[in-house]
Formats: structure tokens, C-alpha cells, sequence
């Protein structure tokens, strides 16, 4: 399906990513914003709450993020495409029902524009530290889909991916910017309405007794939903529950349930995962990266290919879930990989997993508030190579 | 007795541990049975709980609002109370500790054309959901708050909470509450509800009505329903069983419509003023929020419309 041409501002913009994100979120359809403000993501709930009321959208600010994020999905069973933003402190607030979205099965996206923490921290300077948070945040086994864009463009185009992968796995989808890429200025292109795809949310056509809330019999076929109000008296609960979306509490009902919240993420991996690669086949080291880290890691790579060291990059637009198999490919391959990251390492550890002591791993820690100094990246690269 | 009977002749036996389902019969009808999904049954609530008679009250109010049941949606938080959604056949959530209003909200907002009705507990809505409801109270959201307030968290085993009232003996007030209680009439009305009233489980006739005017109310309606909890509330504080609390309602009950809800909080033991305190009439949010961007806006302004499937 294609996007509304009433949500799609076409044109070239100056635009800081923020703002590319809000627009990104109109022309992938969403129409149901609830949110709280706090820095630096404020600017996306401005935004839309400015565009909203002439597009069609319904916008509240909730009284904080705990009731943003329980609104969304209480939203998206409306049939509505639903959105929340925040950053850290706001982002743990939101992990009590970003599970319930999980154990729901609803599709909605949550925006986490990361700066530095623990706690209050750094509310206006950059960080890349909730990554775990995205991924074990909300307590219990679950998995979920988070994307990490690095530039005002890529957030227009790939939160338009987030909403098409939260409807397509009726999951929650966890975009994951950066204090750097937030406030970052740069131009965007907005194209034409027919060049935008659109995944609509899938309803359920069939006999309205026959109604199921829930597939648990095979990771391929995503269950469809239905709307509240269309005469399916159908029933939905945090629980651990059935396919008729009734509570079972007990340990069967427990694995199958898990296992089917698992396994729909886990095994289509591979038609989940997004990476960029460049210079990867005859590379001798490997820098990782994502968000802004991404950006600066160019400059180091760029330096060290001058100075004749056979550098490639991967770059991860999906983080979760990781891919796991690409990178246990390249570890028989490479003498180590670099991991900058504005953490004190997180993803660097899921590659040191992955590698399996393959190839070594090696971190370029920041504690947030700025990005790396190049300097320090090629520094490591050397130091691999030597 | 399972056991002899699957062990005697083939054929007639039934299978192991099926148990007698009275209400699945073909040739049984309970008046109330297209409201509730009876496959669920029996439910969770213990003997002389007063949830189950709120419940009642609700489906026998909502048949007298003659509202579309297809565009009814209820939805609960956690808690004994918190189970009500899971026993309604209506499009029905069970959501998180607290969150059933901010829930709701996106269910009314989202689809404008739903009557949103939240049933949940006081401990639910008050304390872990306290900051949600003043401020739907405040915003005047079309929702239908009813409130079963039986002094303590049942589900947990009996805990002080918000309305527990002083002295009450509680698992964690084992010397008494010394905490002040919520009068919650009048944080709803103070925070901005345009329908208040409050009954307890005895008055079911005039819950019902209440009910039903409620669910019609277009704002923030908001109904507490003082409950009897024999198991633990009663049983601590050595009240008596449900029939007990049942008399005690009886007794101490003093129906006193547009009371001021200042003057309606609950002591220990004494008596509990009820009726329909508040009722006014304001702009919902979505009026509020339709006619200010209209005026501003003019012709730029797109109302919101529910989706299609």
C-alpha cells in the first residue's frame, strides 16, 4: 500500500532529525500520538502536535510516561498506527507496558531519543547506553524489533520501516536515536507519496465467532487483529494466556505462549535484520557501529585505509534482533572487530558473543555527553592490525 | 469419583477429571449469559464478594441504556476487581497495575465512537493509578470510571491502601491503619468529574440506574461502589462474614443525593453517606479539543476520524 498523500510534506528540507522522525511518522500513517515531553525528544511531540490537527491525527500529551505508553496501546486497538517518544529517564517509565505491548501482541512504535544517564545525567548531550534497555528492559523473555538511524534523512525513511515492521510482527518496534542525530541539522528529502510503501494493518476477515486474538502454531503466520468496536467481543489481558487471548496460568500455557513471543522474532531474523555493509570481503578488521557512532567511526576508517589497513564497516540499522549469524560469518574471517559505541559497552558484548572467541572484540568505550574523537577509533584499529 | 468412572464400562464413561459444567448445558439459560462469557466460569471471586453483584449491576445497567454493546468497551487494571473485563463478553482488556485509564484513553480517543468503561479496584485507580485519574478527571474524558472500593488489596492478600480507614486492621497495618484514607468523591469532583455518586453492593437497584445514567453521561462520570470483602477486609477486622457487611451497609448507609463530597468520607465502621453527589454539565475533551482547533484553524483543521478495517 502506498502513503496518504494528506501525511506526506514532499519537498527538500533543512531539518534536524527530530523533526525528520515527526514527518517520517505522518507519512508511515500514524495518526495517534500520546507522549510526555522531556529532552531531547521533545521536538518530535511538537511537531506533532503542530501537523496533527491538519492531518487527521489525534495528539495528547499524557500526564506522563507510564499513561503514554498504555494509551498507545489501548490506541492501536482501534486500528490506529500509534506512536510515543521519549529518552531515558522516560524510557524506563514506558518498560512496564512496553511488555504489555509485547504480551498483547499490539504494534505500536516507541521513540527513544537516547542521551547520557543513569538517572537524570546528561538531559541535553548525547548517549547510546539504553541499548540493553531496548533489548531486556521490560521484565520476562520476550523479543522486539529496535532500529538505530543515523542521520535527519534516515530517521524520515526508517521510522516509516518501524511502523511497517511493527504491523507486519504485531510487536512493539523500538527506534532508537541519539541526543547527536536528534538535534543534528541536515537535509531531507520527503518524496512523493507513491514512492512511500505502507504496511496496513492486517485485519481479520473470517466469521466473527471464529475469532482468535492469538496464532501460537507457527512462528510464519502472524495472527490478524481486529478493532474494538466491530462486534468481536474479543478479550485481551497482561496475562499469560491462550490463543482466545483467556488467562491459563499454568507452565504449559507459560511456554507455549513464550516460546510463540520468542520465536516469531528469533526465527525471521533474517527477514528482519537490516544492515549496511561496505568493504567487508577482504577487511582485516571490522568496525561495528550505529547512531551517530556510525558517523564519527567514517572519519577513523577513512584515515586508516589512507595509512594502507584494510578496514570494512557494518553498520547495524536493526540492533534487535541481532544479527547473530552475519557476525559469527565475519569472525572467521577477520582479526578482530572494533565496536565504538557512547557506552561503556553493550552491543560490544553481544559481538563478543557472537564471535564466540573467534576474533577479538574490541571496545571504544564513551561515557556520553559528546561523540568519540576519531583519533581514539583508529588508534584501536591500529592496534588490531598490528 | 472421577477415577471410578473413567475405570468403569467403556462407552458410557466420561472422560478423566471433565468436571459437571452446569452452565454449559444446552438446556440452560442464565438471563445474563450474552453479557458474560460463561466458558470462563467459574470465577475467581470468593463467596459473599460483592464484585460479582457490581457486575450485575453493570450488565443490568447497561441493558438499560439500550448503548450498542458492540461499541461498549470495558477495561480493567489488576486486582480482584481487575478480573471483570476478563468475564464480560464485550470487547474487554486486562491491562496493567494502574494503567486501565490511560488504556481507556487511547480506546476512547482512538475511536470516538466507543463508550469506554473502566471497572477497576481503589487500589488499582487511586494509588499505583492515582496520578491517571485526576488527570482524566481533568481533561473530562468520556469514560466511565466505576470504582469497587473494598478497604484493602484483596487479590494480595489483604494490604493497607489508600482507602483503607483508620484503624482498620490490615496485612501490613497489623496494628491498625494510622494512614488518612482517600474520600474519593470528592477527588473526583475536585479534579474535575462531571458525574459522581457512590453506593455500596446492597444498593443493587439503585447502583443499576446509576449505572446506567453514567454510561449515557457524555464526561468523566465516576461511581464508587463500597463492597464487602469477607475473606480478608472483614475477616481481620472481625467484621463478620459478607451478610454481615451486607446488614452493616443496611444500618450505616445514608442515602443523601448532592451531598457536598467534602462532607462524604468514610470512617471505620460508621456511617457511609451515598447517592449521586455531582452532576454538571461541561465540555468532553474531544468537544473541547474539536471546537478550539476548528476556531483556531478554520479550514486547515482535519477532525480525527476512527479507521476503517
Amino acid at each position: 500500500m502506498k502513503a496518504d498523500p494528506v501525511g506526506v510534506a514532499k519537498g527538500s528540507y533543512f531539518m534536524d532529525g527530530d523533526h525528520a522522525c515527526a514527518e517520517g511518522a505522518i507519512a508511515a500513517g500514524c495518526r495517534f500520538f500520546a507522549g510526555y515531553p522531556i529532552t531531547p525528544s521533545t521536538e518530535i511531540a511538537e511537531r506533532i502536535a503542530e501537523r496533527f490537527p491538519k492531518v487527521g491525527g489525534m495528539f495528547i500529551q499524557m500526564e506522563d510516561e507510564l499513561a503514554s505508553m498504555a494509551a498507545i496501546i489501548g490506541a492501536a486497538w482501534t486500528g490506529t498506527k500509534t506512536m510515543t517518544v521519549t529518552s531515558g529517564p522516560g524510557f524506563s517509565l514506558m518498560m512496564e507496558n512496553i511488555g504489555l505491548a509485547v504480551m498483547m501482541e499490539t504494534p505500536c512504535v516507541v521513540v527513544d531519543v537516547q542521551r547520557g544517564g543513569p538517572s537524570t545525567g546528561l538531559p541535553t548531550l548525547t548517549g547510546q547506553a539504553d541499548m540493553m534497555q531496548a533489548r531486556w528492559g521490560s521484565h520476562g523473555d520476550y523479543e522486539l524489533i529496535a532500529l538505530s538511524p543515523n542521520s535527519s534523512q534516515e530517521c524520515f525513511d526508517l521510522i516509516i520501516t518501524a511502523f511497517n515492521l511493527a504491523e507486519q510482527w504485531r510487536v512493539p518496534v523500538l527506534f532508537m536515536m541519539d541526543e547527536c542525530v536528534g538535534h543534528m541539522t541536515e537535509k531531507v528529502v520527503i518524496p512523493d507519496a507513491y514512492e512511500i510503501t505502507i504496511t496496513p494493518r492486517k485485519f481479520y476477515r473470517g466469521k466473527k465467532k471464529d475469532f482468535k486474538p492469538y496464532k501460537f502454531n507457527g512462528h510464519t503466520k502472524i495472527a490478524p487483529m481486529v478493532k474494538a468496536g466491530d462486534g468481536y467481543f474479543f478479550h485481551i489481558t497482561g496475562l499469560t494466556h491462550d490463543e482466545r487471548g483467556y488467562p491459563l496460568i499454568n507452565a504449559e500455557a507459560q511456554q507455549t505462549n513464550v516460546q510463540h513471543l520468542v520465536d516469531k522474532i528469533n526465527k525471521n531474523v533474517d527477514k528482519i535484520s537490516i544492515v549496511e555493509e561496505d568493504n567487508i570481503t577482504d577487511a582485516d578488521v571490522i568496525v561495528v557501529s550505529y547512531g551517530i557512532s556510525s558517523r564519527v567511526a567514517l572519519k577513523a576508517v577513512e584515515f586508516a585505509r589512507k595509512n594502507g589497513i584494510k578496514v570494512g564497516t557494518l553498520r547495524l540499522v536493526t540492533v534487535w534482533p541481532f544479527p547473530e549469524k552475519r557476525i559469527k560469518q565475519l569472525a572467521s574471517q577477520v582479526k578482530a572487530f572494533i565496536i565504538p559505541e557512547i557506552n561503556m559497552g553493550q552491543i560490544s558484548l553481544e559481538i563478543e558473543r557472537c564471535a564466540a572467541g573467534q576474533a577479538p572484540t574490541i571496545l571504544v568505550p564513551h561515557a556520553g555527553g559528546w561523540v568519540h574523537d576519531p583519533k581514539d577509533i583508529f588508534q584501536a584499529i591500529e592496534e588490531a592490525v598490528a | 469419583m472421577t477415577e471410578v468412572a473413567t475405570q468403569s464400562k467403556k462407552g458410557e464413561t466420561k472422560p478423566k477429571n471433565e468436571k459437571p459444567k452446569a452452565v454449559l448445558r444446552d438446556d440452560y439459560e442464565h438471563p445474563m449469559e450474552i453479557y458474560l462469557r460463561i466458558e470462563r466460569f467459574p470465577h475467581i471471586w470468593c463467596a459473599t464478594c460483592g464484585i460479582g453483584t457490581v457486575l450485575t449491576a453493570f450488565i443490568s445497567g447497561l441493558e438499560k441504556s439500550k448503548l450498542d454493546i458492540e461499541k461498549v468497551t470495558v477495561v480493567s487494571g489488576i486486582g480482584c476487581t481487575g478480573r471483570t473485563a476478563g468475564y464480560l463478553r464485550l470487547d474487554s482488556f486486562h491491562t496493567t497495575h494502574g494503567r486501565a485509564i490511560p488504556f481507556a484513553t487511547g480506546l476512547a480517543l482512538g475511536n470516538p465512537k466507543l463508550k469506554v468503561v473502566v471497572i477497576s479496584g481503589d487500589g488499582d485507580l487511586t494509588a499505583i493509578g492515582g496520578n491517571h485519574f485526576i488527570h482524566a478527571a481533568r481533561r473530562n474524558l468520556d469514560l466511565t470510571i466505576i470504582c469497587v472500593n473494598n478497604f484493602n488489596y484483596a487479590m494480595t492478600g489483604g494490604q493497607a491502601g489508600p482507602t483503607t480507614p483508620m484503624e482498620a486492621i490490615a496485612s501490613t497495618a497489623p496494628y491498625g491503619c494510622y494512614e488518612y484514607p482517600f474520600n474519593l468523591p470528592f477527588l473526583a469532583e475536585s479534579s474535575g468529574a462531571v458525574f459522581v455518586a457512590r453506593w455500596t453492593a446492597l444498593h443493587i437497584r439503585r447502583l443499576t440506574n446509576t449505572i446506567a445514567e453514567a454510561l449515557l453521561k457524555p464526561g468523566f462520570s465516576f461511581i464508587e461502589v463500597i463492597c464487602p470483602c469477607a475473606t480478608l477486609y472483614a475477616r481481620r477486622n472481625r467484621l463478620g462474614d459478607g451478610l454481615d457487611l451486607m446488614r452493616f451497609y443496611h444500618d450505616n448507609a445514608i442515602i443523601k443525593h448532592g451531598a457536598n463530597t467534602r462532607e462524604v468520607d468514610i470512617e471505620y465502621q460508621k456511617q457511609i453517606i451515598v447517592g449521586k453527589f455531582v452532576d454538571i454539565d461541561k465540555p468532553t475533551f474531544l468537544q473541547q479539543r474539536d471546537r478550539f482547533l476548528k476556531n483556531k484553524l478554520g479550514n486547515q483543521f482535519i477532525p480525527y476520524k476512527e479507521p476503517v478495517s
